[in-house]
């Protein structure tokens, strides 16, 4: 669920554009149902109102796409090179999220970290709450039924469907989000590693590794 | 009772693990709803009552996004943002406009 506020408030103003697509429209992009074709509406209706204008639309779409998972390999290489920001990051996830210039500011981040004894993974039982400041919209499965039901009560057959086998002996730590508090998994750092910059290391962070169903990449021999 | 949005424990099917991405249709509603929250019009816990508050056969036949549209058109309705008869009428002109231009795939019927 989100709770972004767009703090940019200034208006370009003079948009006539109905934000359709000019191209033909590509398959997905047919209107199937009822809900669509009402969701076309409300924005036509809220736009000539003044509710809103179709530039910050627009520009919330694009905010949108700009938040990667990219963002969050980049705290997570930070975190398993530098030993004072992984310190920094496990007190408290925002501020550390922001020195990195990322801003995490009507959510609570806490990051979470997977060693040989505990692996972590992330669910919203109840919805799609997710860290979307730092790594963007959820993937559809994490936003599944079934994943949101099964994960807490068979979290190591779930973890299996994704391909990620977690031995006997190592904990499995579920961690249901919440509208205010928002996970992230910092996963173990793979061997062999040692040499890699930080760039090298942020390449081997998943989307999946910070959710909690997968682990890091190893790198290319 | 459980609510319908309170699955957690629940028996299900395997897990779809491939993302598929957004479409064109998805983003828009995804991009209208942090707008009009940009605006201090709704707010987070807003929207998840709102939801919460389909009943179990919308949210189980609804799909994620179509959730939030619902949701969306009860809340501008009741904040006296726009009105469930210009709502109808848009519907219906735009139905007829998709129709016109070809990108009306199915007659989706209203619930």
């Amino acid at each position: 669920m989100s709770g972004d506020h767009d703090h940019d408030h200034d208006h370009h103003g003079h948009d006539h554009d109905h934000d359709h697509p000019h191209a033909p429209p590509q398959p997905d992009d047919k209107v199937h149902s009822y809900y669509q074709i009402l969701g076309v509406a409300l924005k036509e209706l809220l736009i000539e109102k003044g509710v809103v204008e179709a530039a910050e639309v627009r520009r919330q779409i694009e905010r949108r796409d700009s938040i990667t998972p990219a963002n969050g390999s980049k705290v997570v290489a930070k975190a398993w090179t530098d030993p004072a920001f992984r310190a920094r990051l496990f007190a408290d996830g925002n501020s550390a999220v922001a020195e990195l210039g990322f801003e995490m500011t009507t959510t609570k981040l806490v990051a979470v970290e997977n060693t040989p004894s505990e692996h972590n993974v992330v669910v919203c039982t109840l919805c799609s709450c997710y860290p979307r400041d730092l790594l963007g919209l959820p993937p559809s499965w994490y936003k599944s039924r079934a994943y949101r039901a099964r994960i807490v009560r068979e979290p190591r057959a779930v973890l299996a469907e994704f391909g990620t086998r977690v031995p006997d002996d190592v904990a499995v730590r579920v961690h249901d989000s919440t509208a205010d508090m928002r996970f992230l998994v910092v996963p173990m750092r793979p061997e062999g590693t040692q040499g890699l910059r930080e760039d090298e290391l942020a390449a081997l962070v998943t989307r999946d590794s910070m959710v909690g169903v997968a682990v890091a990449r190893a790198p290319e021999r | 009772m459980r609510g319908p949005h309170d699955v957690g424990g629940l028996p299900e099917g395997p897990v779809e693990t491939e993302a598929h991405p957004l479409t064109f249709w998805e983003k828009q509603i995804d991009g209208l709803r942090a707008a009009v929250g940009a605006k201090g019009l709704v707010n987070t816990h807003e929207n998840r009552a709102a939801v919460e508050a389909l009943g179990h056969d919308a949210y189980n036949t609804l799909h994620y996004y179509e959730r939030w549209t619902a949701t969306l058109c009860r809340q501008m309705i009741e904040k006296g943002v726009l009105t469930q008869d210009e709502i109808d009428a848009r519907v219906a002109a735009v139905r007829r406009r998709l129709a016109d231009t070809g990108e009306l795939e199915t007659e989706g019927g209203a619930p």
